[in-house]
């Protein structure tokens, strides 16, 4: 209890630059959750493909070898890292929608089954990535691609390690630039999201398909472009905060997603399965909770007070914070 | 023709829905389906809408075959749908959903959609004044106003309405009915589909009137009005 008291604001802030990280990444599942009623449990593979998305970036301006710098000094990269992994977690999302949904849905298979199919395309994916050399391998590549392939299985880490800067100070603790840029432009993305979905055409259609797809198809809603755009748009948030985690964490490996994807998964529900609002507000609850917690119960406790928190709060509140799916919230 | 069936068949899962129909609507006309619950009205008019698949038969509007076309398609091309049951967006606002009823248009910024936006207010000034509430929140008879509003929106030649009275107070009942005789004098042709027998006949062209996926008589809206069985099937008749 003590420890959480003297560091009441380090835990704060630290917590809520992870719960910016949760959010983006439970966009992506209560989106394609409000469109299509479906957990797509291979997102947190499409966030674990950004961050080595990352990592490749890095290596490639860079170099292999580990060096650190400041926040300003490595902006240029990180912007030309966040970019590639936007589009490369968005592009794995669009393949995963076409591969793993799209015959299903038109056959009209049950949600049951394109579970399994998600969680299917989960294992093919994290595997593909553990296998990485191998392919390259296969491809001749192996040479060319050393400076930027592991080995498989290893713990991938970004060669520049960011100083972080104190800007200023909160209680006893100096916020950094870092804390200043994670939380920030993850709150940008969501609140350009949000926008995005409330003002466009496209947003209305995405609204629309979530609360009467027949009705919005006799309105001349394509669907099916707009459950790619789904999967495409949550992808996007992946791959940016796929980008902050790995200015945070520094390293990945081909199973980085799963714990992640589950905790982003967890705040989605908290905040309201189909929310856009809730999946922000479950993220930002749930990291600052699990490092209150791990402060007062030991750093063991982490993830036990995450999933505890989460079975409290469906308790009291089944349908999660904010409640109401996207098709029948405003946002 | 204006809109022309030809030998329609369509399959519901693997119950046929709707057998080898027929029938076309005359531009400028008010064409109605009388029918049963079940009779297959609904499933015609999905049909129409590119929303089920045809299994035989062909389906040619202003000339073309559409038999094939997707929904979207079919709404640019000039066919819109009050649906059963309205299918209002419940979460957006009256708003919201007349600019959803105008989503394949690419003129939203210009005079003739706010031309348009006008016409749908004046015919319902019910919807300027919700224009910000959310529809969900709505009677069902604003719904109603709302579902024909949006499908208004799309600019069509011609405009199917499903049941647009179904659920509502006998007042509001006349009202959507003369309603639907001005939105055809200004000029969009109208397909009908009603359960209420005695209000569509008084004021549609043409009506044919569909039993188990069958049309089993045609005729003018007064003819089968007049006509003994009709009556006594469909009119809680006088016989």
């Amino acid at each position: 209890m003590e420890f959480l008291l003297h560091h009441f604001f380090e835990l704060t802030i630290s917590g809520l630059a992870l719960g910016s990280i949760y959010a983006l990444v439970a966009l992506g599942y209560t989106l394609v959750y409000g469109v299509l009623q479906l957990i797509n449990f291979a997102h947190s593979e499409v966030f674990m493909y950004g961050t080595f998305a990352v990592a490749w970036v890095f290596v490639f301006i860079g170099g292999k070898e580990s060096s650190s710098s400041g926040l300003m000094a490595a902006l240029p990269t990180l912007l030309l890292a966040l970019v590639v992994a936007m589009l490369v977690s968005g592009g794995v999302a669009l393949a995963l929608e076409r591969i793993a949904y799209r015959s299903l849905m038109k056959r009209n298979a049950p949600k049951l089954i394109a579970l399994i199919s998600a969680i299917g395309a989960s294992f093919a994916l994290s595997e593909a990535m553990g296998l990485r050399d191998k392919f390259a391998g296969w491809f001749g590549l192996d040479d060319n691609l050393a400076n930027y392939v592991s080995k498989p299985r290893d713990i991938y880490t970004l060669p520049v390690t960011v100083n972080p800067h104190g800007l200023f100070t909160l209680g006893d603790y100096r916020v950094t630039d870092v804390d200043v840029l994670v939380i920030v432009s993850a709150l940008l993305m969501m609140v350009g999201l949000d926008q995005f979905i409330r003002r466009t055409r496209f947003g209305r259609g995405i609204r629309a398909v979530a609360q009467d797809p027949e009705s919005a198809m006799l309105m001349g809603v394509n669907s099916t472009r707009v459950v790619q755009l789904t999967f495409f748009v949550g992808g996007l948030m992946a791959g940016a905060a796929a980008t902050l985690y790995m200015l945070n964490i520094g390293f990945t490996r081909q199973d980085a997603g799963f714990l992640l994807g589950v905790k982003a998964f967890t705040a989605a529900v908290m905040g309201g399965i189909g929310n856009l609002r809730g999946a922000l507000l479950g993220g930002l609850v749930l990291g600052v909770a699990e490092n209150w917690g791990a402060a007062v119960l030991g750093t063991g406790w982490h993830d036990v007070v995450a999933f505890v928190l989460l079975i409290l709060i469906l308790l009291f509140r089944p349908s999660g914070l904010l409640g109401d799916a996207l098709g029948k919230a405003r946002a | 023709m204006l809109l022309e069936v030809k030998g329609l068949s369509v399959n519901y899962g693997h119950i046929e829905a709707i057998r080898d129909i027929s029938f076309g609507v005359a531009e400028g006309t008010i064409t109605t389906l009388i029918g049963a619950n079940g009779a297959g009205k609904t499933t015609t008019l999905k049909t129409l809408s590119g929303l089920r698949k045809v299994r035989e038969g062909k389906v040619t509007f202003d000339g073309k075959d559409i038999t094939d076309l997707s929904p979207e398609r079919r709404v640019k091309l000039g066919i819109s749908q009050s649906p059963e049951g309205r299918g209002c967006f419940p979460a957006m606002t009256v708003r919201e959903n007349l600019d959803m009823g105008a989503y394949v248009r690419s003129d939203r910024k210009s005079a003739a959609y706010a031309q348009d936006l006008d016409r749908v207010y004046e015919l319902f000034p019910r919807l300027k004044e919700r224009e910000k509430q959310a529809a969900g929140s709505m009677s069902g008879g604003e719904q109603q106003m709302l579902a024909i509003g949006r499908a208004l929106m799309a600019r069509p030649k011609l405009i199917l309405l499903d049941e647009p009275s179904m659920g509502l107070a006998p007042k509001l009942i006349q009202q959507i009915f003369s309603i639907i005789t001005e939105i055809n004098q200004q000029g969009t042709t109208v397909l009908l589909v009603e359960q209420n027998a005695a209000q569509a006949l008084k004021r549609s062209h043409e009506a044919h009137i569909l039993e188990t996926g069958e049309i089993v008589r045609s005729g003018s809206g007064k003819e089968l009005a007049g006509d003994p069985a009709v009556k006594a099937a469909y009119l809680g008749g006088d016989v």
